[in-house]
């Protein structure tokens, strides 16, 4: 069977399951006991090996299946959770992410067998070797899970019990209805679901196992058993179950008033003790909410959301188009229309962008693990506070900030945190803790990453700066903590030895700051020797649409994002004054450097008149303030991002570009690059 | 593998001379349209367009080539290329039509030359008494 068409759902559902394995490992290694979190980890393996075996990916399904084994024991007690364990469940989780990752690129899980890790778990299950094995391991043999095993009964709790007897009063029939689904098939939910259906059409559904979230969620193999109680005959049910297609085998049997509690093991399917585990809820209840929540989430292709988004953009350039054209005053009707679809497509705008927005915790997920690996590599201590994992960010940016943010970890483990010898005489507790923080300020959203190590040598990279060669002593000298801490943005700082405390591991902080600035954001770093360092990155809440500024260079229209303008003023020529070779104005007292946006950007020289007064604008850098001369002011306007294209995407200056009204481009200036 | 083939091209002037590309690179060709330089870029690049809605960077082939920019013509046109997954546009003093080559009508001329400016020449097809050079996109980006 062609399994290519459901490759994707597939990455897509190992990536969650993945993803959730890793928590639950994380979080198993700090609770061993915690029977939820083991049986969440039985669940997610289970459901991966059965996921992997259907499409075919029999390495990726042995490992799981030896997982399980290992799994089961501990869930018997046979063996204990210990450092040691976890290690090697974190190593089959990373053969997995590899096999996955080989799926991603090749569509095949590739060669390796990772037999190492099968033998890791295989030794952990002989040090345990009672003999006393559980049949759902011995049965386990197979790829797939068996289906003929019988373990327990679809247990009846005392209300359900009720429900029957008085159904049985009035006449009604109760059944258990066992459905087993043909094994090629693949949208086993939406199977199950049209068989609820049925179901439900011919009576009333009391009770489900698996409970019908994991059925919902595909989380069974091929079978389910219900409880139903109906007026019709076993006879009808069971021919309509037959009718739906890739119903492979339908079992059903009366439950009598008196037999309801009986167990009956012919007429069960596979039901692993720990699915029942949990309280179980009433079935109409749960029912109804299951109901309510599936409604609430659809899987959406990011291409199709990107392609909306699209539209919603040329919409907007429409309607500044239809803002620009000059009507009559007196028509009313007209400007009436404008303004309302400005306010419509301005809803329409915050809900789209709405629906791209993702939490960052996809980026944070996998932080935890990362320090853990980290502080057992380095022989640290750490301990990883995430606050704010909540807070939503739109997906162009989620895609780009990993990078950023693991650099920033890696050093604040490496160089910030010390080792627990140094902690303790410097009287700190013996494991350093670094916070990952996030949370919106306005239009921004604010991520830092704070360590309580030791901190960053101020006068260490000062004289660092001069020894580089970057500047001069005196020079150096006069400079402010900010400034000095600059230097560990530049290239060359990169590669400095251990005296700065934050040498990189091949990547410099510059890249990172490189990152940043390209996402249109800034970065900035608190410190303070020996009682550590704390990085603040501010990014812009959308990449996609913002508020700008239009301007005009001779002939040329740019445009400039309006969250870094901080004031439009007017000076006179004579006010512009030569500072080493820098022109320069006050502004308040203060001195502010001054670019002519026209010769930085080799604008062609319209004919240059003499004016009374120059248009600046005063632009934010970080906390410092440049001003921009531009000829003419347009007005601010909301404009669509895009991009100027790969071929182009490393030139100076430029941020990006966007289509105006009249369908020119426009280039969006990259206040960054140009400020001083 | 077949070792000979017969491919499609786009033949397109500059100057006197014609070049062609492989119509499978060619997305579209388009009149050209209102341009918007782009500042820092590198001497060959235009500037970029709009075409329906995607901003795409355009360069002139005759700058690439190290020859004087084409007058104003009705015929001038821009090819629009994919070169690694992104579009560009090529300004042609003309495009003409579209040639079917053998592969024994082309020669290589690989080594005619060590000008590395003519490394994204490839090859002259010979089309009755035509000689069209034939041009490599994917080396001219770089």
């Amino acid at each position: 069977m062609d399994m290519s068409q459901y490759l994707e759902l597939f990455i897509d559902e190992s990536k969650e399951h993945l993803q959730s394995l890793n928590q639950s490992l994380l979080e198993l290694e700090k609770k061993p006991d915690s029977m939820p979190t083991l049986n969440e980890i039985f669940r997610v393996a289970h459901t991966l090996k059965g996921m992997s075996g259907t499409m075919g990916y029999s390495k990726m399904a042995a490992l799981t299946h030896d997982m399980e084994n290992v799994l089961q024991k501990i869930r018997n007690g046979k063996i204990k959770v210990n450092s040691e364990v976890i290690d090697v469940l974190f190593k089959c989780l990373d053969a997995l992410e590899n096999y996955l990752q080989s799926i991603i690129k090749t569509g095949a899980e590739g060669e390796d067998k990772y037999e190492n890790v099968i033998k890791m778990l295989n030794k952990l299950l002989e040090t345990e070797k009672t003999g006393d094995t559980n049949p759902f391991v011995a049965n386990t043999k197979n790829q797939l899970p068996p289906l003929e095993h019988a373990s327990a009964s679809l247990e009846l709790d005392e209300y359900v019990q009720n429900v029957i007897n008085k159904a049985i009063d009035m006449g009604m029939n109760a059944f258990r209805v066992t459905v087993r689904l043909n094994k090629g098939c693949v949208l086993k939910s939406a199977r199950a679901f049209i068989i609820f259906k049925a179901l439900e059409n011919n009576g009333s559904i009391l009770k489900s196992d698996p409970k019908v979230e994991d059925i919902e969620d595909e989380k069974f193999d091929f079978e389910f058993t219900v409880v139903i109680v109906s007026k019709e005959t076993s006879e009808k049910i069971s021919k309509e179950l037959y009718g739906i297609a890739e119903v492979e085998e339908v079992i059903i049997d009366p439950i009598y008033a008196s037999s309801v509690s009986e167990k009956n093991n012919n007429q069960v399917l596979q039901n692993e003790a720990w699915e029942l585990e949990g309280e179980e809820e009433q079935v109409k209840e749960q029912k109804n909410k299951e109901k309510g929540r599936a409604r609430k989430t659809v899987r959406v292709d990011i291409d199709r959301l990107d392609n909306l988004m699209n539209l919603v953009s040329e919409l907007i350039i429409i309607k500044t188009r239809l803002e620009d054209i000059d009507v009559d005053d007196s028509n009313q009707g007209y400007s009436e229309a404008v303004e309302y679809l400005e306010r419509v497509t301005t809803s329409l705008h915050d809900a789209v962008m709405k629906v791209r927005m993702v939490p960052v915790e996809m980026v944070f997920n996998r932080f935890p693990r990362m320090i853990r690996d980290l502080s057992r590599e380095l022989g640290k201590q750490i301990v990883l506070n995430m606050y704010g994992s909540d807070t939503e960010v739109d997906r162009t940016v989620i895609d780009e900030i990993g990078d950023p943010l693991i650099h920033l970890l890696r050093n604040a483990a490496d160089h910030g945190i010390e080792t627990p010898e140094i902690r303790a005489s410097r009287n700190k507790p013996k494991s350093g803790t670094i916070n990952l923080k996030s949370y919106h300020d306005g239009n921004n959203v604010i991520i830092e990453v704070q360590d309580d190590g030791n901190g960053i040598d101020i006068e260490k990279v000062r004289k660092k700066a001069v020894e580089k060669g970057l500047v001069t002593k005196e020079v150096a000298d006069s400079l402010s903590e900010k400034e000095v801490l600059d230097f560990l943005f530049r290239p060359s700082f990169s590669t400095v030895d251990k005296v700065t405390d934050i040498s990189g591991r091949g990547v410099g902080l510059d890249v990172v700051k490189t990152k940043i600035e390209a996402l249109g954001g800034v970065i900035d770093i608190e410190t303070e020797k020996g009682k550590g360092s704390k990085f603040i990155i501010r990014l812009p809440l959308t990449l996609a649409i913002i508020q700008a500024l239009m301007v005009v260079l001779g002939e040329e229209k740019y445009a400039i994002p309006l969250n870094s303008i901080k004031e439009i003023i007017k000076i006179k020529p004579e006010d512009i004054k030569l500072v080493q070779k820098q022109e320069v104005f006050l502004l308040r007292n203060s001195v502010i450097p001054l670019i002519r946006l026209d010769r930085i950007l080799e604008v062609p020289k319209s004919e240059e008149k003499e004016k009374k007064q120059a248009t600046i604008i005063i632009v934010r850098k970080g906390d410092k303030l440049t001003g921009f001369m531009v000829d003419k002011l347009i007005g601010q306007q909301e404009i669509v991002i895009k991009s100027i294209g790969k071929h182009l995407s490393g030139i100076k200056y430029i941020a990006g570009a966007t289509i105006l009204g009249d369908g020119q481009v426009a280039l969006i200036l990259d206040v960054n690059s140009l400020a001083v | 593998m077949n070792d000979s083939y017969s491919k499609q091209y786009v033949v397109f002037t500059l100057d006197k001379d014609e070049y062609a590309i492989d119509i499978q690179r060619v997305v579209e060709i388009v009149t050209p349209t209102a341009i918007t330089r782009v500042p820092k870029a590198p001497g060959y690049i235009r500037g970029v367009i709009n075409l329906r809605g995607e901003i795409i960077p355009v360069m002139g082939l005759r700058e690439k080539f190290n020859m004087p920019r084409e007058e104003k013509s009705e015929d001038v046109r821009i090819i629009i290329i994919k070169v690694n997954d992104a579009s560009i546009g090529c300004f042609v003093d003309s495009v003409l039509e579209v040639i079917t080559l053998e592969s024994d009508q082309i020669e290589s001329i690989s080594n005619y030359n060590n000008d590395e400016s003519f490394d994204f020449i490839y090859g002259v097809g010979k089309l009755n008494q035509r000689v069209i050079t034939l041009i490599d996109v994917d080396k001219l980006m770089y």
